[in-house]
């Protein structure tokens, strides 16, 4: 059990989560994080989708990793991702069928996105299993947390909404806010991640 | 004058290092150089001195601003007593009305915006640069006059931070600042930027002015066009003069040809940006006139119509000519003014989701400024390359 949770363990769990984060600081996945994060919920089900999908191809890759034939290597791994995206697809479409709606082909998407691929190569098809999946759970939960940061911004300052339910009170529209439009559309969500980008940069050079 | 002077130098020992009001250095600073020209030139390399620097040249363009912007405050008050069928010849009391509209929205854009660049300033130890000077009197005059305050606070912070503190500052915008603001604007609040209540105020101020019916429109000849196709015979006219009802500086075509000759006199402006866009929209109007479908009652617009009406000859005349954010080759000027003019008429007839286009094409061309520069200046290195060869 020591070894399971050794130090080197925990940093590849948690590098990702800050000093090594898939979307803040290798830029990676941006392209579905600013497709579904217009409000909150859509956002956490696709973190979770990706958490799961990157850990368990993580975990698959790993243990087939010795008896896989380098050049045809791209070839297993996507279709090792592709299998359990559309497992995910499927159990998105039968138990949470309007956020699948909602998230439409991104979750399909997930098939290429970046932190999968990246993951796969440079770190699954080098480690054991159980480290390969402590990378795939923190890569995941990396990407994850971004999202619903943007999502939670997006959908308060877009809709005055979180989760759906109408948080701001009516009385502040009277008075004569107005709900912003533009963060609804994925231009903002762009400049939204590079405020976080910048936050996060800006807390980690105070840090050191 | 030199009273001022010597007050100046009086007080200016408190901002330097060690002084007590050393926290405001940057605002001194910036006041000092806009009342005087600094003395300071460069110490190294080769430099061409000119006794006007980006301050005088800010302050040309805020002067030639001027003339829309009093007409603007006229027309605001024109257009409420319009609406509300009232007395129409009362000069003074329109204009006061207009005045006491117009000025908090100025007060806020210049508060808002120089605040953060004196921040911006003192916290990054520089002199407090200038550009906004010109932004900050723009932005009053492309928006509706019912534009609520706090949402121009917000889209000004947004636009000073976003197109030009994080691109390096005064200089370095890649956009310009004000159409940004006008940009946040039109896409995070269509409602208060788009639609038929827009255009009038519709209430009294210190008992000038006339309060409006709730629900009582007045739409902008663009937008009439756009959803009627009906066009009355004096509208020429009336959008010469610019008793239309439109953002508050950008209806008369007079008032900003007083303007746009001026910055034509002193040099401030380039001629060739500001004809090449009324040449590109022309011909684009004219084609549309004899191609286009005639349902479409926004093709079927005369070209000196669509010149008239709507942003265009603002756009042309004060941000078109942007030397910051437009093409810098001479021959390029002409290419960027001309597809400005072609892409504003384009958006306008052929989207109507958009009444007026000119806002977009500019901030569509200030990202192909750098690119037409650049061909420009290939072009020039290989015609000189062949020239140069031996035959």
């Amino acid at each position: 059990m020591g070894k399971l949770f050794s130090k080197e363990n925990q940093e590849v769990f948690s590098n990702p989560l800050n000093l090594n984060n898939p979307v803040v600081v290798q830029v990676l996945g941006i392209c579905s994080a600013l497709a579904v994060t217009s409000q909150l919920k859509p956002a956490i089900v696709m973190g979770l989708s990706v958490t799961v999908i990157t850990a368990f191809s993580n975990l698959i890759i790993s243990l087939i990793r010795k008896t896989i034939p380098n050049r045809i290597r791209i070839i297993v791994q996507l279709v090792v991702v592709a299998a359990l995206v559309t497992i995910v697809s499927m159990i998105l479409k039968a138990y949470v069928y309007d956020v699948s709606v909602m998230l439409s082909v991104y979750v399909g998407l997930i098939i290429t996105n970046c932190i999968l691929m990246g993951r796969l190569e440079a770190f699954a098809m080098q480690n054991g299993p159980w480290e390969s999946f402590l990378d795939g759970i923190g890569n995941g939960i990396g990407y994850a947390i971004i999202l619903v940061v943007v999502g939670f911004a997006r959908e308060l300052l877009g809709a005055g909404s979180i989760l759906g339910f109408k948080v701001l009170p009516q009385a502040v529209y009277d008075l004569g806010y107005m709900d912003n439009g533009m963060m609804t559309m994925p231009a903002m969500a762009l400049i939204l991640l590079g405020c976080v980008i910048w936050a996060h940069r800006a807390y980690n050079e105070e840090k050191k | 004058m030199n009273a001022l002077r010597n007050y100046l130098d009086k007080i200016k020992p408190n901002f330097e290092e060690g002084g007590k009001l050393h926290a405001f250095r940057s605002v001194f600073d910036g006041f000092e150089t806009f009342l005087f020209v600094p003395n300071t030139t460069a110490k190294c390399g080769v430099h061409v001195h000119d006794a006007i620097d980006s301050k005088r040249i800010m302050s040309f363009v805020v002067i030639a601003l001027i003339p829309a912007l009093l007409f603007g405050m006229y027309n605001v008050g024109y257009q409420n007593a319009v609406l509300a069928q009232g007395d129409l010849t009362d000069h003074v009391g329109m204009f006061l009305f207009g005045f006491l509209a117009v000025l908090p929205k100025i007060l806020v854009s210049y508060i808002v915006g120089l605040g953060i660049e004196f921040v911006v300033a003192q916290w990054k130890n520089e002199e407090i640069q200038e550009g906004y000077l010109v932004s900050g009197m723009i932005i009053p005059l492309i928006i509706p006059v019912t534009t609520p305050l706090w949402i121009i606070a917000l889209a000004v912070a947004f636009a000073v931070i976003f197109a030009k503190e994080i691109f390096g500052g005064t200089g370095m915008n890649i956009f310009n600042v004000a159409l940004v603001t006008r940009a946040f604007l039109f896409f995070s609040y269509p409602g208060c930027l788009t639609g038929d209540t827009v255009w009038v105020a519709d209430s009294s101020i210190f008992g000038l002015g006339y309060d409006l019916a709730d629900g009582v429109t007045s739409a902008t000849p663009l937008g009439i066009a756009a959803a009627k196709g009906v066009q009355s015979a004096s509208l020429t006219m009336d959008s010469i003069t610019g008793l239309i009802p439109g953002c508050i500086g950008e209806t008369s075509v007079i008032a900003i040809a007083l303007g746009g000759i001026l910055l034509l006199w002193t040099g401030v402006a380039s001629w060739k940006t500001m004809f090449s866009v009324f040449v590109g929209g022309a011909l684009t109007a004219i084609l549309f006139n004899k191609f286009g479908s005639a349902d479409n009652a926004v093709a079927m617009l005369p070209w000196y119509q669509h010149l008239t009406l709507g942003g265009f000859c603002f756009g042309a005349v004060f941000m078109a000519t942007d030397p910051v954010t437009s093409a810098r080759t001479e021959t390029g000027k002409y290419f960027y003014g001309f597809f400005i003019g072609v892409i504003a008429i384009v958006v306008r007839v052929l989207n109507p989701g958009y009444p007026e286009g000119m806002m977009l094409a500019i901030l569509f061309m200030n990202v192909f400024a750098a690119l037409i520069d650049y061909y420009v200046v290939q072009s020039n290195i290989n015609m000189r390359a062949n020239r140069a060869k031996l035959k």
